[in-house]
């Protein structure tokens, strides 16, 4: 069995026993099932723009190349300076450079995945330029030194009385309190005074239209204006799948991401940039850098099944949905992106000698793959990644590094037991008669046995019982 | 960085060559087909906007700027900024009477007043190029005379919503004023003030953009 340098089975016994965590979680999950289920209450207007969604994002797959020497030709017509990273260090490079040409000492950052895939806090951080988040959860999450739970909601995990105490803490000016509005004002006054002063702001992208070079944002609480308007240098940056081709491309996204993500029929804004601050205008940043990042998703791109991979517009319902998400939350992943798209992503963008064991994370009910409103068969995906694992091929980086002898070795006496009636015969048979007396503690048994009951074997096979009914074998 | 650029590029143009793609057909009716009349847009947007703690003041065109001054001293704002080159900012100046908040003429470049916009301003006051019946959002394209800033950072963000200017859809709107033929520095659509739900999936308004969103509906 290859390493796994990052052990998901272990991290999700600990935090199963963590019954705080469970509590939270499932009461923010089953609110957001609710609602969501709501908001596409309509079944045949969920069927057409859930449809309209998914030809929006293959239609930007099947011209992605073409789509982004697009997107770079209108941005740069637009003044906005575009920029290429094959892999997360180069894009952190590239940011460095920009904030040390215009000496940034205070970075404040809308939230942005793509940046958590380049770990950019601690990067900017271990080079003295100070990195602060200013959505609020992600505030939350960064006071606490821990990573986001939740790609749409960072600090689903915690509940008021911890972030109260979190606040108390780390905040000078705090007074205890556990009153939401409160704790809400206080990160408003707080982070009011870095928006105003901030060198840099950074910015994630929602979706980046190629046809008229515009950058899309959603949000709510105004973070990312400020952080994208008040600065005098807006750095934003993107995973390259983010481009959709046309304008009118944008609305029905919109729909379908805020409504998966928060059950909202809209968020609070709608940021639409297409160009850093012109001649006359009297604010909004001087210079607009959009860093486009690969990080593997060309090599994703190239395999026609797992392409599939790259529609997603990052709503986050399938965690909302997933049995395994919902139990174990989502630091349980150590990853970026958790739950079932962590799972999938993951593996592809880190290679499977590190990321392997996520594809198990899922107990192939679907449930995400009914609910993501961009139609991604995950779960298909998912036995992909499961095989590509055992199996060495070049599809996938580590492919084939989860390959075991033992394995091997019981699915192909599987596969001739089933192949052969007489052999069938012959091992049912003896299962009726031995099986209940093998121990549990068989070394294979034993994987199954340690969490679940062993099942009982009848004494007599459905074969031998269908004989005696006078029905013969085929 | 065009090293990158180039090499990016080929492999995602090899990886399609390899196995083109084709995309089902794309289609709008799901979008076209969402229509409201009339009176039920403006009910629909008041609804959905009310539902995200928005408020209402119905106006006329004659009386908006001292019905505005007359809700504004009874919220005893201090202060509200506006852009004194536009139409709008004009009837303001001119219908504005001794007594009332005082107006703040958004003027210069953000550099020059940026301590007072974040520290000592109550209220900004907008127009919108119209609302969008389907999800309650007002549409505002910030310009040099009305700068993006004043929706976002004064305490409460007044916008001024023609009773006339209203869509169904966002598609519609950007559909039928051909957006894409040229869209501005900031396109923003509004649906709200400032919201969170990050602690607890508790609701709470005014987190970093104005805590009160009024729509001044001028009939
Ligand atoms: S995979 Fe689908 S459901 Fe999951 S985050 Fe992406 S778009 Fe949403």
């Amino acid at each position: 069995m290859g390493e796994s340098s990052i052990n998901f089975a272990k991290a999700s016994s600990a935090a199963l026993q963590d019954q705080q965590l469970r509590g939270n979680f499932r009461r923010a999950m089953d609110g957001l099932m609710s609602k969501r289920a709501v908001q596409f209450a309509d079944t045949a207007e969920w069927n057409g723009v859930r449809a309209l969604g998914a030809s929006v994002r293959l239609r930007a797959l099947s011209k992605l190349p073409e789509l982004l020497e697009k997107l770079e030709a209108n941005c740069t017509r637009n003044g906005i300076q575009v920029h290429w990273a094959a892999t997360t260090d180069e894009a952190n490079a590239i940011v460095l450079s920009i904030m040390q040409r215009v000496n940034a000492k205070l970075v404040v950052k809308g939230k942005s995945m793509v940046s958590e895939e380049m770990h950019l806090n601690a990067f900017l951080e271990k080079r003295g330029i100070e990195c602060l988040e200013s959505d609020l959860g992600e505030y939350i999450v960064q006071l606490d030194e821990a990573m986001p739970s939740h790609i749409i909601m960072p600090a689903i995990h915690m509940n008021t009385k911890q972030i109260a105490h979190l606040f108390k803490q780390k905040i000078k000016e705090a007074e205890y309190t556990e009153d939401v509005a409160q704790l809400t004002d206080l990160a408003r006054r707080v982070l009011r005074k870095k928006f105003a002063t901030a060198d840099v702001g950074v910015s994630g992208v929602n979706m980046a239209v190629a046809e008229t070079g515009t950058l899309c944002l959603v949000e709510n609480e105004g973070n990312g204006r400020m952080s994208t308007t008040v600065p005098p240098v807006h750095i934003a940056v993107m995973g390259l799948e983010k481009v959709v081709e046309k304008l009118e491309d944008v609305p029905p996204v919109i729909s379908l991401l805020t409504r998966s993500a928060t059950a909202q029929p809209i968020t609070t804004y709608v940021n639409m940039i297409s160009s850093p601050r012109k001649e006359g205008e009297k604010d909004g940043p001087d210079e607009i850098h959009l860093v486009i990042l690969d990080n593997g998703r060309s090599g994703i791109y190239a395999d026609e099944e797992l392409r599939n991979t790259l529609r997603c517009i990052r709503c986050g319902a399938c965690m909302n949905h997933c049995p395994v998400y919902t139990k174990v939350g989502g630091h349980a992943y150590q990853a970026p992106y958790p739950g079932p798209i962590g799972s999938i992503l993951m593996p592809q963008v880190e290679g499977l000698e590190k990321r392997g064991e996520l594809p198990h994370a899922c107990t192939m009910c679907n449930a995400c793959v009914e609910i993501c409103p961009v139609k991604i068969p995950i779960v298909e995906i998912m036995g992909r990644l499961r095989s590509e694992a055992v199996h060495p091929g070049d599809a996938v980086r580590g492919a084939g590094s989860h390959a075991s002898k033992a394995e091997a070795m019981v699915w192909k006496g599987w596969s001739m037991t089933y192949a052969s009636p007489l052999a069938y015969q012959f091992a049912t048979a003896l299962l009726a008669k031995l099986g209940n007396a093998a121990p549990t503690s068989l070394p294979l048994l034993k994987e199954w046995t340690n969490v679940r009951t062993k099942p009982r074997f009848a004494n007599r096979t459905l074969h031998a019982l269908a004989r005696e009914k006078g029905i013969p074998d085929v | 960085m065009s090293e990158s650029r180039n090499a990016i590029l080929g492999k995602l143009r090899a990886g399609r060559d390899a196995h083109p793609l084709t995309p089902p057909e794309s289609d709008f009716a799901v979008l076209r087909n969402k229509r409201w009349d009339g009176a039920e847009r403006l009910e629909r947007i008041k609804r959905m906007m009310e539902a995200v703690h928005t408020e209402f003041l119905e106006t006329t065109e004659a009386d908006w700027p001292a019905d505005v001054q007359a809700f504004l001293t009874a919220q005893g704002t201090r202060n509200l900024l506006f852009g004194p080159a536009t139409e709008v900012g004009a009837r303001l100046s001119s219908a504005w009477t001794d007594g009332g908040p005082e107006l703040i003429p958004y003027a210069d470049r953000v550099e020059t007043f940026k301590e007072r916009l974040f520290d000592g301003i109550d209220a900004g006051i907008t127009t919108t190029l119209g609302a969008i019946a389907d999800t309650g959002s007002l549409i505002v394209w910030p310009t040099p005379e009305e700068p993006r800033l004043m929706s976002l950072v004064p305490h409460m963000h007044l916008a001024l919503l023609r009773a006339d200017a209203l869509y169904d859809t966002f598609w519609q709107a950007m559909t039928e004023n051909r957006w894409a033929d040229g869209m501005p520095t900031n396109a923003l659509l509004i649906s709200g003030p400032s919201k969170t739900a990050d602690i607890e999936q508790t609701l709470a308004y005014g987190v970093h953009g104005p805590k009160r969103l009024v729509v001044v509906i001028v009939r």
